[in-house]
C-alpha cells in the first residue's frame, strides 16, 4: 500500500514537471517570464474601483494571449492601504515597491490609484530604473511644475531620469480645455478665479496661459480667501471690468459655491456671465451649496478629464463593449484607463524586445502615435499624454448633464 | 460702472461686512474686558448662531421667501430663539470649560479655549458635513435705488444691505447703552476693573461674568444669523476666520473697549473690501494681518482704549 502510495505521488509529481513546461510552451513564451505589480487600495470603499482596475490590467493582458515580445506576463496585484484605516497608507505603498524591485521578474509598476502614494512609490522605482504606469494619478506635480510644489518632479527623480508616465491627462490641462471651450462658446473677456491651492491654482495658471495665447482678453486673475463666506468685493471687482465669463480653479470644498451663489446675487448671470470650472467641482455638494437656481443661473459648464463610456470609439469603444461581456458590469471610473496603462506597458516591452527595466523605461518615454481609449497620443518628455479629449458638462434640471466632446 | 460707483459699491459691501464683524467683536472685546480671557470660541458660536436657525426653519418647512408681516413675525421669533439658545451654549461653555480655571495661570483657559474652539467646530461638520450648506432666501432681495427710488445706476443698495445695517445699529446701540446705562452693566464695568474689590462692595461676580458670556453669545448668534440671511450659505468652519477678523477688530478698537470693537470691525470690513478691489484679493489678510501686527507694536491700547495697566 506504502509503496504505491508513494509511486503515485511520485508519478504525479513527475507528471507536472513534466506538464509545466509543456503550458509555457503552448503559451509560445520562449524568452522567459516577466512580471507586472499593481498596487492600489483593494479594501473598503475601494473595493469596486481596485477590482474595476484590476479587470482593465487583466483585460490587456488577456488580449495579448499573455504574451509579449515572447515573454510570458503574469500580473501580481497588490494592496496598498492599510488595514486599519482601509485607506491608503504610505507604508504600506513603499512595502509594495520594494517588494516589486525585489523581484527580479517585475519589469513594469503599475500603480498608484492615489498622487500621495505615487509621491512614495515612484522615487523607489526610479532608483531602480523601473517603469511606472498610473492608471488614476492626475496631480501635476508628479510629472511636471505647472501645478506643482517647490522641487517637484525632481524630487520624484533620484536617478534623474524620470520613471513615471500616465496614460490619463494631468489636472492642469483641464485649464488648457476650459481656455478653448470658453473661446467656442463666443466669451471674450475673462476673469479668472482660484483657490490658491495647489490644484486649483494650477489648473487657473495654466487656464489663462492658453486663454492669452488664443486670444481671450485676460481682465483679471485673483486668488480668493476661500474661508471668507464674504465674495462681494471680489464679485464686485469682475462686474466693474464687464468680464463675460468667470473661471475658476478650485474644488467643492473651496469656495466655489459662495462665489456661484453671490454672483447670481450681484446679476452676474446668463447671458451676460458664466460660470466655468473644472472637474474638482464636479459634485452634487456644488449644486446643493450654491443652489441648483444660482449654478444654473449662472450657466455653470465644468471641464471632466475623461469621456463618457458611450462616447468613446474606436480602441476604447471596443474595449468598453469587451468589459462589459467579460465581466458583466459596467467599468468603473478608472477600469479603462488601468487597461490603457498594462497596453502601455506591454507597448513598453515589446520596444524594448528585452528583459531589462532600463531599456523598457527608455521605451515608454518614445511612445509616439499610440491608440489608447481616448484616442491617438504621444508620451512626452515628462511621461505625461498629449491627449487634450475631455467632456464638457452643464447643469440642467438640477444635475450635471453631458454635453459635448472637448477634442482640441 | 464708473469708478466712483465701484468705489461706493465697494463701500457698501464693506459696510456690510464691517457690520458683522463689529457684531463679533464687540462679544470678543466684552469677554476680554471682564475675565481677560482670549475666547476662541467666539467664532464657533457665530458659526452657531447660523447653523441653529437654519434647523429651526427647516423644522418648521420655511424655505421661501417671506412677505409682508412674516417678515417681522417669523424674523423676531427667530432672532429671539438664535440669541437665547447661542448666549446659553456660551455661558455653558464657560461653566464647563474656563470657571474651573478661574485662577490657573492665564494661558491654562487660553489653550481650553483653542480646545473649545476645535470641539464645536468638529461637532457641527458631523452635525451638518463637510460642504457649505445654503440658508434659505429668508429676507427679500430688492434693489433699492433702482427698483423703489428709481434711480438709475449700476450701484446694488437692496433691502438686504439696508436690513444688515438697520439691524445690528441698533443691537450695538443696546448693548453699549446696557454697559453704560444700566446696574447691571455698571457692576459688569465693576467686575472688569478689579474683581476682588468689586466682590468685596457686594457684586456677585460670578453671575457677572455668567452674564458676560450670555450677552457675548447672544450677540455672535445674532450676527451668525444676519450673516446666514445676507450670503445664504454658511460651512463649518466659518466661525474660525470670522473670529480671528474680529479678534483683530477688537484689538484695532483697544482689546476691552466695545465702541472700540464696534469701530474696528467697521475698519477692517472698508478696509478689506477696498483691498479686494484696488489691491488684490490675494494681499487682503496679508494687509489686514499686517495692520494688525502694526497696531500691535505702535498703538496697543488700539484706536480707542486707554494704555493698558502693567500687571507684574
Amino acid at each position: 500500500m506504502k509503496f504505491w502510495k508513494i509511486t503515485a505521488a511520485g508519478a504525479a509529481l513527475l507528471g507536472l514537471l513534466v506538464w509545466a513546461p509543456a503550458t509555457e510552451a503552448q503559451k509560445q513564451c520562449p524568452k522567459g517570464k516577466i512580471k507586472f505589480y499593481t498596487s492600489w487600495p483593494m479594501q473598503g470603499a475601494m473595493i469596486p474601483e481596485g477590482t474595476g482596475m484590476k479587470n482593465g490590467v487583466n483585460m490587456a493582458v488577456e488580449e495579448a494571449g499573455g504574451v509579449v515580445a515572447g515573454f510570458c506576463v503574469e500580473v501580481v496585484n497588490l494592496d496598498d492601504a492599510s488595514p486599519q484605516t482601509g485607506k491608503w497608507d504610505g507604508a504600506v505603498e513603499a512595502e509594495n515597491a520594494n517588494k516589486a524591485v525585489a523581484d527580479p521578474d517585475t519589469m513594469v509598476y503599475i500603480g498608484t490609484y492615489n498622487s500621495g502614494a505615487a509621491k512614495v512609490s515612484i522615487p523607489i522605482n526610479n532608483r531602480a530604473r523601473m517603469l511606472q504606469i498610473t492608471p488614476a494619478n492626475t496631480y501635476p506635480g508628479l510629472t511636471k511644475k505647472s501645478g506643482a510644489a517647490p522641487g517637484e518632479p525632481e524630487i520624484y527623480r533620484p536617478t534623474g531620469a524620470p520613471n513615471y508616465v500616465r496614460p490619463i491627462p494631468a489636472d492642469d490641462i483641464q485649464g488648457a480645455v476650459g481656455a478653448r471651450w470658453a473661446k467656442k462658446l463666443g466669451h471674450k473677456k475673462v476673469f479668472i478665479l482660484d483657490d490658491q491651492e495647489l490644484y486649483g491654482k494650477g489648473i487657473a495658471d495654466v487656464f489663462e496661459a492658453e486663454a492669452k495665447k488664443i486670444g481671450l482678453q485676460v481682465v483679471g486673475h485673483e486668488g480668493i480667501d476661500f474661508k471668507q463666506p464674504d465674495q462681494k468685493p471680489v464679485l464686485t471687482k469682475i462686474r466693474a471690468t464687464g468680464a463675460d465669463l468667470v473661471y475658476m480653479g478650485g474644488v467643492v470644498e473651496t469656495g466655489a459655491q459662495v462665489v456661484i451663489r453671490q454672483m447670481k446675487d450681484l446679476g452676474l448671470v446668463m447671458p451676460k456671465v458664466r460660470f466655468i470650472g473644472p472637474d474638482g467641482l464636479m459634485e452634487d455638494t456644488l449644486i446643493s451649496g450654491a443652489t441648483c437656481e444660482a449654478v444654473q443661473a449662472v450657466g455653470t459648464h465644468i471641464t471632466f478629464a475623461s469621456l463618457p463610456f458611450e462616447q468613446l470609439t474606436g480602441v476604447g469603444g471596443k474595449a468598453y463593449r469587451t468589459y462589459k461581456e467579460k465581466y458583466k458590469i459596467e467599468p468603473t471610473a478608472y477600469a479603462l484607463y488601468a487597461y490603457d496603462a498594462a497596453r502601455v506597458a506591454m507597448e513598453a516591452v515589446k520596444r524594448a524586445g528585452k528583459k531589462d527595466r532600463e531599456a523598457i523605461r527608455a521605451a515608454a518615454f518614445g511612445l509616439r502615435g499610440f491608440e489608447g481609449i481616448n484616442g491617438k497620443f504621444n508620451l512626452d518628455e515628462n511621461g505625461d499624454t498629449d491627449s487634450k479629449v475631455m467632456s464638457g458638462y452643464a447643469v440642467e434640471n438640477c444635475k450635471f448633464k453631458f454635453l459635448e466632446v472637448l477634442n482640441f | 460702472m464708473e469708478w466712483y460707483e465701484v468705489l461706493v459699491q465697494q463701500t457698501i459691501n464693506g459696510l456690510t461686512r464691517g457690520s458683522v464683524f463689529a457684531l463679533i467683536a464687540m462679544g470678543y472685546t466684552m469677554v476680554y474686558g471682564v475675565i481677560e480671557l482670549i475666547n476662541f470660541a467666539h467664532g464657533d458660536v457665530f458659526m452657531l448662531g447660523l447653523f441653529i436657525p437654519l434647523t429651526v426653519v427647516t423644522l418648521l418647512g420655511v424655505s421661501t421667501t417671506l412677505v409682508g408681516w412674516q417678515i417681522l413675525g417669523v424674523l423676531l421669533p427667530l432672532f429671539l430663539v438664535t440669541m437665547l439658545v447661542t448666549g446659553a451654549i456660551n455661558l455653558t461653555i464657560d461653566r464647563v470649560a474656563y470657571r474651573p480655571l478661574r485662577r490657573a495661570p492665564r494661558l491654562a483657559p487660553l489653550i481650553t479655549a483653542i480646545g473649545v474652539s476645535f470641539m464645536i467646530e468638529n461637532l457641527a461638520m458631523l452635525w451638518k458635513g463637510p460642504a457649505p450648506i445654503p440658508f434659505p432666501d429668508l429676507f427679500p432681495n430688492v434693489d433699492i435705488l433702482n427698483a423703489w427710488l428709481g434711480i438709475d445706476t449700476l450701484i446694488y443698495f437692496t433691502t438686504k444691505d439696508l436690513f444688515v445695517v438697520v439691524v445690528t445699529l441698533p443691537l450695538m446701540l443696546a448693548l453699549e447703552l446696557f454697559v453704560t446705562r444700566t446696574r447691571w452693566g455698571k457692576a459688569m464695568r465693576a467686575t472688569a476693573q478689579d474683581r476682588e474689590t468689586a466682590a468685596a462692595m457686594g457684586i456677585n461676580v460670578e453671575r457677572m461674568i455668567m452674564l458676560t458670556f450670555f450677552t457675548g453669545g447672544a450677540l455672535a448668534g445674532a450676527a451668525g444669523l444676519i450673516q446666514g440671511m445676507y450670503y445664504n450659505i454658511g460651512q463649518w468652519w466659518m466661525g474660525y476666520q470670522a473670529g480671528l477678523r474680529a479678534f483683530t477688530a477688537a484689538v484695532i478698537g483697544g482689546i476691552g473697549n466695545m465702541p472700540g470693537a464696534a469701530l474696528g470691525g467697521l475698519f477692517i470690513g472698508f478696509l478689506s473690501a477696498w483691498s479686494d478691489q484696488y489691491i488684490s484679493a490675494r494681499w487682503t489678510n496679508a494687509l489686514v494681518f499686517a495692520i494688525l501686527i502694526l497696531f500691535l507694536v505702535f498703538r496697543p491700547q488700539g484706536l480707542l482704549g486707554e494704555r493698558p495697566p502693567d500687571r507684574t
